[in-house]
């Protein structure tokens, strides 16, 4: 009897308690109204997520894909690049792409302003509008987006890059081909004045680093031991599969936290993003299947990366169908790219950074001028349901990331090689250069 | 004293290891080895197929007595047999002498323990 009083008492007392606490909790909010804690908390969520692709996701998919010799080179490229990058976007890079105090001067056409250097004016209070986030949390967003697109270039460049000439190029292109592409693009620039379409970064990040890759592949030359057509397979299957489902799983905070909001786009986003990735998987394993008679790992792993970067420009515009049709068409062209293009060619693209990010991306691209629907846009319409001006948007885009990459990749790739020097010397390249750049290696027993 | 040398099929290990033991064979050695030969294996990657003659093997390395060298090769020949191309060889290499560390003993009482062979 006297046990059930207490707990009768102890009920009471939590009721009187949850009584008083929810006024409470009203006011709490009452204090901070400009910032909704549903985007927030997604938008942290999702932060999180595209931290994941580059490590560990990046740096296995790579990883797996080098030999033995040269992994701890990637698994050090990738972690140098979250730290190197991360302090230069929260010093100067989210200034130079978000600042406005240049907007209108012709310096402000590449660089959004350097009036939020080391964050200036960027406080617990400040607020993004119109998805009421914290400034803060918006900084860290597209402070991972910086640190995966150098991440990047990393593999068309791995097994044979001296890792100071990386880290050099590495700040160097951040400074001067993503700062301005992402100002061109999300900051205030031309691209966004026009009504270019890119949700998530297919221009951005995507072409960005892909053509960035091709032009250093080309000017750094072959690995000494690669004959086209004589495929280098990596030392671990099952650490590419890894990093492929770690990009597959970080991607969704990618492309769905994108609109910076928790709602029906970024559901949508979600959604075409899930979608495209298994559409492109699947056709890269058919045609896998038939012209080479076996459905491989290595293959699938690759198809689905493919397809993750084209659906990223357009997966705030387009429905189930454009997601089917751009998976579809990314897959084939990527396959042929890696497979047919990449040895007739005769580039050594070592881990195929062009022939998925750079291709894919483009597909991407261009397609969401395709298929962009209005039902998901709101406004914008593509090709496909007879307005042609998106899809004209969507080609100058492209095309003019393209030269914008491949010009500032080319003036970097010689002031870095002029200063420091980019490639390993021939017997470094033939021993690892985990050995003689890190002093480590991977496996010891 | 014959060093046995014998390069067999990954998957009649077991049975070969079995075989051995089973014919007395108190000790051997065996490593994973890799070798060229004329059977060719397609491999893929990333869309571009492309041949390998490399094939994957297991060499057996055992020292015996001379009077055990016929049960050995008898055993390993009956357990790594399958008929198909590929089975592999046994090579038979004189062997000068044999130190057991532990005693210094010398010659075939090195080979095996004398204790309990009695």
């Amino acid at each position: 009897m006297i046990s059930d009083m207490k707990q009768f008492e102890k009920k009471i007392f939590a009721l009187a308690i949850s009584i008083f606490a929810i006024p409470m909790t009203v006011f709490a909010q009452g204090a901070t109204s400009a910032i909704n804690s549903g985007n927030t908390a997604w938008l942290t969520v999702a932060t999180i997520l595209v931290m994941l692709m580059t490590i560990p996701g990046l740096a296995l998919f790579y990883g797996g894909l080098v030999r033995q010799k040269n992994v701890l080179s990637i698994l050090m490229q990738c972690l140098m690049c979250t730290a190197v990058v991360s302090l230069m976007w929260i010093f100067f890079g989210y200034s130079f792409v978000f600042g406005k105090g240049l907007s209108g001067s012709t310096l402000g056409f590449f660089v959004g302003g350097f009036d939020k250097i080391f964050l200036h004016g960027v406080t617990i209070s400040s607020v993004v509008s119109p998805a009421h986030v914290p400034e803060i949390s918006f900084v860290l967003f597209q402070c991972m987006f910086a640190v995966i697109t150098p991440a990047l270039i990393i593999g068309a460049f791995a097994e044979r890059i001296r890792f100071s000439g990386f880290l050099l190029f590495t700040i160097l292109w951040s400074i001067f081909s993503y700062y301005p592409m992402a100002h061109f693009v999300w900051g205030g620039g031309w691209m966004q004045q026009l009504g270019v379409i890119d949700f998530a970064g297919g221009t951005v990040v995507h072409i960005n680093a892909g053509i960035s890759a091709l032009i250093m592949a080309l000017m750094l030359g072959r690995r000494r031991d690669y004959r086209p057509g004589k495929p280098i397979p990596g030392h671990s299957v099952p650490f590419v599969f890894i990093g492929a489902a770690c990009l597959w799983l970080g991607w969704f905070g990618f492309n769905a936290g994108s609109g910076l909001t928790a709602d029906g786009l970024d559901a949508n986003a979600f959604l075409v993003t899930h979608v495209a990735t298994c559409v492109a998987a699947l056709t890269w394993m058919v045609i896998d299947w038939i012209v080479n008679r076996k459905p491989t790992t290595v293959g699938v792993c690759t198809g689905a990366v493919a397809g993750l970067v084209a659906i990223t420009p357009a997966s705030g515009s387009v429905g189930i169908l454009g997601a089917c049709a751009i998976g579809l068409t990314t897959g084939i062209v990527c396959f042929f790219m890696v497979a047919v293009v990449k040895t007739k060619l005769k580039y050594d693209d070592s881990l195929d950074a062009f022939g998925v990010h750079g291709i894919g991306g483009i597909i991407g691209s261009i397609l969401t001028g395709v298929f962009a629907s209005k039902t998901v846009t709101g406004g914008a319409e593509g090709a496909l349901y007879g307005d042609w001006h998106q899809l004209g948007l969507q080609v100058v885009a492209t095309l003019f990331t393209i030269a914008y990459s491949a010009i500032i990749t080319f003036i970097l790739f010689k002031i870095v090689d002029k200063l420091i020097g980019i490639r390993v010397a021939p017997r470094e390249e033939e021993e690892g250069v985990d050995i003689y750049e890190h002093g480590e290696s991977a496996y010891n027993y | 004293m014959k060093k046995i040398e014998a390069i067999i099929r990954k998957t009649k290990f077991e049975d070969v290891k079995e075989a051995l033991l089973a014919a007395d064979i108190e000790w051997f050695s065996y490593y994973d080895v890799r070798g060229e030969g004329k059977t060719r294996q397609a491999r893929i990657f990333r869309g571009i197929c492309y041949k390998t003659s490399c094939i994957e093997r297991i060499l057996i390395n055992v020292v015996v007595r001379d009077k055990n060298v016929e049960k050995t090769i008898d055993a390993i020949q009956k357990a790594a047999y399958t008929g198909e191309i590929g089975d592999g060889r046994i090579f038979i290499i004189p062997v000068e002498d044999a130190i057991r560390i532990r005693t210094h003993e010398r010659g075939n009482i090195a080979l095996y323990n004398a204790e309990q062979e009695k």
